[in-house]
């Protein structure tokens, strides 16, 4: 490696190459502790789900599919632009670099608004759980599973998209420093895979809380 | 060379420089990246996360002397026995060897200069911190008496005790326990020194391998199991509700789902410790080399598929019973391997009872009564009579302390001379070797006997006809006392009045011995070439695998 | 045989010579294997201790034979110890038809114990000899444990479910009765006795009542309930009836709209009490109200008990009320 960026490569690692393949597999390893995470939520929601078919679909109902369906698309706009974010990096495009993770950052703001809205809506009509759960029908218990697991998973996923957009903010401002090119871009890489985890995770959700019973 | 004998005054510091001498200051151990100093900062507090867990067995040891509940209200015995799970599983057993000698050994034994990830390892200890002093301030508040099991609807419902907190201690330690995982395994795969070959690897980091992967797959399951508790008990969001349709036996799969695992990631590492000191006091290569190290991959396996044996008489189904049984007999295997093989390794070796291999062999009969007693309860008819009875509180008891704690207390003596650079006083540590051993098989065999009487777990108050075995098994507990105080007491001694321990006193093989002791802060002068196996004691070639 | 030593606890079921002879076979097992690695490891640090430190041990690090014979005995050994358990616990679970059934009530922090004929007891349970017993078994609140050492059964009380087992007492006498799952405060004065009596003694024991004489036999306060609470102007034995008729119902199979067939066991029952959506018997609208909230524990035990009864040959159709009925509470 030529000598003016071993700066770049920590004391401990051989190379940058031993670093970056450090690097990646230890964001590889961190969302397969996601997976795990989630997954305890995922499978309370389908042994419940299995169990109570019938008042999940209403429930379902109740969920605004308009706005879900267009927080998806917002989502994988995101990282769409997360992955242009990514390239410009690798090719030293630092106004392209800025630009896209500037862009990601607005995606990610827009999903978190739209998800409030929801939230609002859902507070509005009385379907929080808890001591202030309206539903008018039978299988009200179920209903607030179904709204427990909701707001649980949708929840756990917003708050992982407030800790992602936190870390692009910090990328964009190292960003504007120029730490980022061709040589040493891995930080956008890593968080590049966190988001499109955090994407994947709703891609799962969307269809398993909205659209359950729709045609 | 010979050591330098002890001198009546304490030594002069050695000109040399060390990763203890390099720099001092709080600062420079606080804001420390090197992976011995952050092990170091783990040893002491881990050591008073122990001594709190202890204190707990002694009260309720103490109590249990009589049939009567005189000793304490029933709702502080209740908090004295969640508590001293939850200190011991969580604070002690789970961090122990891996964030203490594993982050002190792994770069050492594979011939890197630090973990993959130095700042995240600073970073774990500072989360073990937080949850650490959560959860004391939980105990010092009002405590919490929900079992360190938290079963549903008890912990969301009925419990009145600081349940939330306690949880939330809980789920902020589990991210310590991730990300040292997570530190382990990224090091392994990709800083092995040059001609370090996966089956060259010593059985320490095969064993903190498959820990760390049970690690990094089952804590995330805990984590948002005891999220949920705190979520249905504080936000009245009711997954486990039986009023709503919800299930609390649900929460038993997730809870067992990690927790089972656990337990492995509390034993491995004491095996892989018992492969060190079993081969280096034989002064022969390891038996089974390729197996002990399949093993500890197949225990990692396996583990994870045996969460139902807990939940037996939880009314599941009697086929998902079968299933979980047979499983539990299959993960039994792996470790009477392990057992075997390290009988056969001191057949023909050159054996020295060091303090080390006391507590190695100690470790080898206790793990193997414990883990025999495994096998009633694997049996399903067998444990529907012994569930939830002291058989069980004997049976992991004898896995964790008799086995687990053992092979950390062999760690400690193992290499205390590479971490400190001091020898500590051999005698006094056979002493306490043989007291621990005598101690704690006192306190805990009397328990089988009354688990199969039928003496209930977690019981304030019992039948005068338990009183005899209880009577007994607290008189041990004194004894084990004295045994775990003494290493506290000669250990500390020997940081400054121990004889000053060369770089290999034991004339061991490994990485980590072929540098000084204490190590410099980058290990090793020059990163190592590895040309030949592990344990390459012998020098005449015979059997091979 | 192992009655008399002082680390079993009394033989008293059919099932505790079973579980004591399993249980004997493991411990033979583990005494073996834990004899033979320590004589195995004290022996060679004996015999191998080190005699000088030039010592240079022969090489001998592996046998494949060696490994693969110490791997299969012992799992050949626990397939044995599998078996054996598995059939066990598979007879646990199958209570003979002619069981007496007794429901089982737990909550913080007692007991409660009801038999069909009547009487009930708190922390206490009376049972004849030589007669399978059948405990159907719930929680009001948290999960407790019903837990005979001397019948060595045991099994879960779980609040929302039922849960079942069964056993026949095979010697007369007192036994301990504990919960055995953490409860709460009062967990360890849970506990009671079981009081195994001779066949004619448990008769005059189960006639004469006890305070509570008074007390309806569950089947009969079911019916009380099934009438007060309503159901009988659904569940008719009518066409156009919105529900059901439930006579003979109970242990058959019933077919659901959407095609599925479950059993009409007492878990099913008491769902469809409180949870009527959750499933809807083909050819019938989901009206049913919900009476979660409405009913106890022992209330729906009763109704359970008198559907049960429906149809059945022994139906008393209302005439064995005693006249100052009282509902249990």
């Amino acid at each position: 490696m030529s000598s003016d960026t071993s700066f770049l490569v920590a004391h401990h690692f051989d190379d940058a190459e031993q670093q970056h393949e450090a690097s990646t597999l230890g964001m590889w390893l961190f969302l397969v502790t996601e997976i795990m995470f989630f997954g305890g939520l995922f499978t309370a929601y389908v042994v419940y789900r299995t169990a109570f078919a019938d008042a999940f679909a209403h429930a379902s109902h109740h969920l605004d599919i308009t706005l879900g369906a267009t927080n998806t698309a917002v989502l994988i706009g995101s990282s769409l632009t997360m992955a242009l974010a990514v390239h410009a990096a690798q090719v030293g495009n630092k106004r392209g670099l800025q630009l896209f993770l500037f862009l990601t950052i607005v995606l990610g703001s827009i999903f978190l608004g739209i998800k409030a809205i929801e939230y609002a809506h859902k507070f509005h009509e009385g379907h929080v759980p808890g001591p202030f759960f309206l539903w008018e029908g039978p299988e009200a218990g179920n209903a607030e599973l179904f709204f427990s697991l909701y707001f649980g998973m949708t929840g756990l996923h917003a708050l992982h998209m407030v800790i992602g957009i936190s870390i692009l903010a910090i990328l964009l401002v190292q960003a504007n420093r120029g730490w980022y090119g061709p040589l040493y871009f891995t930080p956008v890489e890593i968080t590049g895979l966190y988001w499109h985890f955090v994407d994947i995770v709703w891609i799962f959700l969307f269809p398993l809380l909205y659209l359950i019973g729709r045609h | 060379m010979t050591s330098i004998p002890a001198p009546r005054t304490p030594n002069p510091e050695p000109r040399r420089a060390h990763y203890l001498n390099v720099s001092y200051g709080v600062r420079s151990w606080l804001l420390t990246t090197d992976h011995k100093r952050i092990a170091l900062l783990y040893l002491t507090s881990i050591t008073l996360m122990f001594l709190i867990g202890s204190l707990f067995a002694v009260l309720i040891r103490l109590e249990l002397l009589t049939p009567a509940g005189d000793l304490v209200q029933s709702d502080t015995y209740n908090k004295l026995f969640t508590m001293h799970g939850i200190v011991m599983v969580f604070f002690f057993l789970i961090p122990s060897i891996p964030a203490v000698f594993g982050n002190f050994l792994v770069p050492m034994m594979i011939g890197a200069r630090d973990l993959a990830f130095p700042r995240l390892n600073l970073l774990s200890w500072y989360i073990y911190m937080v949850g650490a002093v959560f959860t004391l301030w939980v105990i010092f508040s009002g405590g919490v008496d929900t079992g360190w099991t938290f079963y549903t609807p008890f912990s969301t419902t009925a419990a009145t005790t600081k349940v939330i907190p306690a949880a939330l201690g809980i789920f902020i330690t589990g991210f310590s326990s991730i990300l040292t995982g997570l530190n382990f395994i990224v090091t392994i795969h990709r800083m092995r020194a040059p001609g370090l070959t996966w089956f060259r690897l010593p059985l320490f980091i095969w064993a903190h391998y498959a820990t760390s992967v049970i690690m990094i797959l089952g804590t995330p399951v805990i984590a948002i199991t005891v999220l949920l508790v705190g979520l249905e008990r504080g936000f009245h969001l009711g997954i486990f509700d039986p009023a709503l349709g919800g299930d609390p036996i649900l929460f038993q799969h997730l809870f067992w789902f990690y927790s089972h695992p656990a337990v492995y990631i509390m034993i491995l590492p004491s095996m892989g410790v018992v492969s060190e000191v079993i081969t280096c006091f034989s002064r022969k290569r390891i038996f089974g080399y390729s197996f002990i190290a399949v093993s500890s991959l197949a225990i990692a396996f396996f583990g994870f598929l045996v969460w139902g044996h807990h939940m037996f008489v939880s009314s599941q189904s009697v086929y998902a019973a079968m299933i979980f049984s047979v499983l539990s007999f299959a993960v039994a295997i792996p470790s009477a391997v392990k057992v075997f093989n390290w009988t056969a390794t001191l057949y023909g070796g050159s054996v020295r009872l060091d303090a080390p291999m006391l507590y190695a062999l100690g470790f080898i009969g206790l793990f193997t009564i414990g883990g025999l007693t495994g096998l009633f309860l694997a049996t399903l008819g067998v444990d529907v009579h012994v569930h939830d009875t002291y058989f069980i509180v004997a049976h992991f008891h004898y896995i964790m302390v008799g086995g687990a704690l053992m092979g950390y207390l062999a760690a400690l003596h193992f290499w205390w001379p590479k971490i400190t650079g001091r020898l500590y006083p051999e005698m006094w540590a056979r002493i306490a070797a043989a007291i621990v051993f005598i101690g704690f098989n006192l306190t805990f065999f009397p328990q089988f006997v009354l688990g199969y009487l039928g003496m209930p777990r977690r019981y304030h108050v019992y039948p005068d006809e338990f009183q005899v075995l209880n009577v007994m098994s607290s008189a041990g507990a004194t004894i084990l006392g004295i045994g775990y105080l003494l290493p506290l007491i000669y250990l500390i001694w020997s940081m400054r009045y121990g004889t000053i321990a060369l770089g290999n006193p034991w004339r061991a093989t490994g990485l980590e011995w072929q540098t000084s002791s204490p190590p410099p802060t980058e290990n090793f002068d020059h990163t190592p070439l590895v040309t030949e196996d592990a344990y390459a004691y012998g020098s005449r070639e015979a059997h091979v695998i | 045989m192992f009655s008399n030593l002082p680390l079993f606890p009394e033989q008293a079921s059919t099932i505790a010579k079973d579980i004591d002879l399993l249980f004997a076979f493991i411990l033979i097992v583990a005494l073996f294997f834990s004899v033979l690695i320590a004589t195995l490891v004290v022996s060679f640090a004996i015999r191998y201790r080190r005699r000088s430190d030039d010592d240079v041990p022969e090489d001998v690090h592996g046998l494949l034979a060696l490994e693969i014979t110490w791997s299969l005995i012992p799992f050949g050994i626990a397939m044995v110890m599998f078996v054996w358990g598995a059939s066990i616990f598979m007879s646990l679970s199958r209570p003979p038809d002619n069981a007496l059934d007794v429901y089982v009530v737990g909550k913080q922090w007692m007991w409660k114990l009801q038999h069909m004929e009547g009487r009930q007891e708190i922390n206490e349970l009376h049972v004849p000899v030589g007669q399978p017993v059948k405990l159907t078994l719930t929680s009001e609140d948290v999960i407790h444990s019903f837990y005979v050492p001397a019948f060595r059964i045991k099994m879960d009380a779980v609040p929302g479910r039922y849960t079942y087992t069964w056993f026949e007492a095979t010697k007369p006498g007192t036994y301990h009765l504990f919960c055995a799952e953490y409860c709460g405060t009062q967990h360890s004065g849970m506990i009671g006795w079981v009081h195994v009596m001779e066949r004619a003694q448990y008769q005059t024991w189960l006639a004469q009542g006890g305070m509570e004489t008074t007390a309806l036999a569950p089947a009969a306060a079911g019916e009380k309930l099934f009438a007060g609470m309503g159901c009988a102007t659904c569940h008719r034995q009518a066409s156009g009836a919105l529900g059901p008729a439930l006579a003979g119902l109970a242990g058959k199979s019933v077919e659901l709209e959407g095609g599925r067939n479950v059993v009409a066991d007492e878990g099913y029952l008491r769902e469809s009490i409180l949870d009527p959506r959750a499933k809807i018997v083909a050819g019938y609208r989901p009206v049913m109200p919900t009476f979660q909230g409405l009913v106890s524990e022992e209330q729906l035990l009763q109704l359970i008990q008198y559907i049960k009864r429906l149809g059945s040959a022994d139906q008393d159709a209302g005439s064995a009320i005693a006249p100052e009925a009282e509902v249990v509470e």
